[in-house]
């Protein structure tokens, strides 16, 4: 079998093709595209060197961009990460465990919804006459606190942001408990004899027992946030006036509706190099943890 | 994990090697029971609250789809005096029938090339010792790296230049492409925990490379060709960026663009447009519920590996 070094190439050729043509291609052209400005139509191509990052880190929009995706990366990690950890804590305690799957899976349920269906859903229930929401609220007695979510660009991107976290709480919470189940027993029981309360037990054996995965999901929900596009795609576009626009909204806006690609490359060029500092990070702390 | 040894004199040693120690408090914990169950009620109250903001959305949204659009609007949270199942087929005749056709095509055609693909990657990569093996590796897993957006104005010059603009080949292997590295590294894992002298045997009795890969290796692998499947069906039918940029054609969109483009044409029509949610949605959750531990361990080990 070892014959010859042609055979092991056939079998991986589809796969790095496929790499090479749709992957690497693309990325290293995009990266070449950064110094470019063209017109789409006409395709006139200019060389204008760092003309397009200097644009761009003058931009009032790109500033909103990276706050946002800011606020959409440390809201999500206190709810998704932190957030997530305790109920998965809760749901495997004694006392809530005959509970456990019935709430976990129900948590679920929104992780398995295309966000096109969460969207639009929640477009309605923004909706600012008829909406759940300000009916919710009008009905508690909150009138004054009714708000058009999505219109106004003080509220919008956070309304956004909490579709996400309606969505995704569910799915850390369900990979926490997968977590916790493997935490020894014994560790609980010898924290219960010794008194330990429950939040004593939870920081001094739930929290570290599952380091690894609060490491994993913190990379995961933190890179997400940056690359996050189709909630705020679907349920307010960017707008109004850009306040709720993220790194990828900008990006779809520069290089599909106002056909300024050159630009828009650089935005992706900058995605690019955030979500590498991001997988570096990962690579370094997998690699020096345990296992 | 480290086994763990729980010492008379209450002390253990934790993963960090630290020595915890938890003073002796037994008869106090069970002084504070009256305490305890408040804060038992009040974590339920939590759980039930949360539990409400999670589903009754869903439910909302399940009790509108048999409404009409004048009842949503005048008595959004009570049951439909009529029941409208018809807003059902309406919504499937009006596009939701092609969008959903258009997914399962996508979807499966993801599915397949992709766990293929892998798969015989996979083999190359793990059966043979190669000279240049491990920058093959790291070519094809360093591919996780890169998120769709860094490439995507490229991509879609590059789609519309392959003469694949428009149709479902433009997803299938543009999704393809982007689940590749995480599932060779998961069918790479599991090949190498498959013994060497099964497959050296079978090439004594004159078999081939492909059969060894066909009739061994694939069967064998079934759990984790099963799990690459869940992920990359997950992944290729909530998929979102790629779909409404690739597919211009209204009759070829999958669900998750295609939705849009039918809300759109309904802006008037909710409890139409709100069947077509729930006939949207109803899918991965039906195999959910029916597939609960695969998928859970699925993402799991997606999680991990990404």
């Amino acid at each position: 079998m070892r014959r010859t070094r042609i055979i092991p190439l056939v079998y991986m050729a589809p796969a790095l093709l496929m790499l090479a043509l749709f992957v690497y291609y693309p990325l290293v052209r995009n990266i070449i595209n950064g110094f470019y400005e063209w017109n789409p139509f006409t395709l006139d191509r200019s060389f204008v060197s760092l003309d397009n990052y200097t644009r761009l880190f003058k931009d009032p929009v790109f500033f909103t961009v990276l706050k946002n995706n800011l606020l959409y990366a440390i809201i999500s990690v206190i709810l998704q990460v932190g957030l997530g950890l305790v109920i998965a804590a809760i749901l495997e305690d004694k006392i809530f465990r005959r509970f456990s799957t019935f709430f976990r899976t129900t948590f679920f349920i929104p992780v398995l919804i295309s966000m096109t269906v969460i969207g639009i859903l929640f477009s309605f229930i923004y909706n600012p006459d008829v909406g759940l929401l300000n009916s919710f609220l009008r009905l508690v007695g909150l009138g004054e606190w009714t708000e058009g979510w999505l219109g106004n660009p003080k509220t919008s991107i956070f309304a956004v942001i909490a579709v996400s976290q309606w969505q995704s709480i569910g799915y850390t919470v369900m990979l926490y408990v997968l977590a916790v189940q493997k935490v020894p027993g014994e560790l609980y029981e010898a924290a219960t004899i010794d008194g330990a309360g429950k939040i004593r037990t939870f920081f001094s054996i739930t929290v570290p027992q599952v380091k690894e995965m609060t490491f994993v999901l913190l990379i995961y929900t933190v890179t997400g946030s940056f690359l996050v596009f189709s909630e705020v795609y679907v349920l307010t576009a960017g707008g109004p006036s850009n306040s709720s626009q993220v790194f990828s909204t900008y990006l779809y806006q520069k290089a599909f509706i106002d056909n300024e690609p050159g630009f828009a490359s650089a935005i992706a060029n900058v995605i690019l190099g955030i979500t590498l500092i991001f997988y570096f990070i990962q690579n370094k702390f997998l690699k020096t943890g345990e296992e | 994990m480290k086994p763990m040894e729980a010492h008379e004199d209450s002390q253990m040693v934790s993963p960090g090697g630290k020595v915890l120690k938890f003073p002796n408090k037994n008869f106090k914990a069970s002084k504070r029971k009256p305490g305890l169950s408040i804060t038992v009620g009040l974590i339920f109250l939590f759980l039930t609250l949360y539990f409400i903001a999670i589903a009754y959305p869903l439910f909302w949204m399940i009790v509108n789809s048999f409404k009409n659009t004048a009842e949503i609007f005048n008595d959004s949270w009570g049951l439909p005096k009529e029941w409208l199942f018809s807003n059902y087929t309406t919504a499937w005749e009006q596009g939701v029938s092609s969008y959903f056709v258009n997914s399962l095509i996508i979807t499966g055609g993801t599915c397949i090339l992709t766990v293929l693909i892998s798969a015989a990657c996979a083999f190359g990569l793990t059966r043979y010792q190669l000279k240049g093996g491990k920058f093959l590796l790291l070519f094809v897993s360093a591919g996780l790296m890169f998120s769709p957006q860094s490439s995507l104005i490229p991509l879609y010059e590059l789609v519309q230049k392959m003469g694949i603009f428009d149709t479902h080949w433009a997803l299938i292997l543009t999704f393809t492409a982007y689940r590749i590295p995480l599932t060779v590294l998961l069918i790479r894992s599991f090949f190498l925990s498959i013994p060497k002298e099964l497959e050296e045997s079978a090439f004594l009795d004159g078999a081939s490379s492909l059969d060894v890969f066909a009739r061994i290796y694939m069967p064998m692998s079934k759990p984790i060709m099963f799990t690459g499947i869940i992920l990359t069906a997950y992944y290729a039918w909530n998929e979102f960026l790629f779909s409404i940029l690739f597919i211009q054609t209204e009759e070829l969109k999958p669900i998750t663009s295609g939705l849009l483009v039918f809300k759109d044409a309904l802006n008037t029509n909710w409890g139409v447009l709100m069947a077509g949610l729930v006939i949207s949605a109803l899918p991965l959750i039906i195999i959910f519920i029916f597939m609960q531990k695969f998928f859970v361990r699925g993402l799991a080990e997606g999680s991990v590996k990404g």
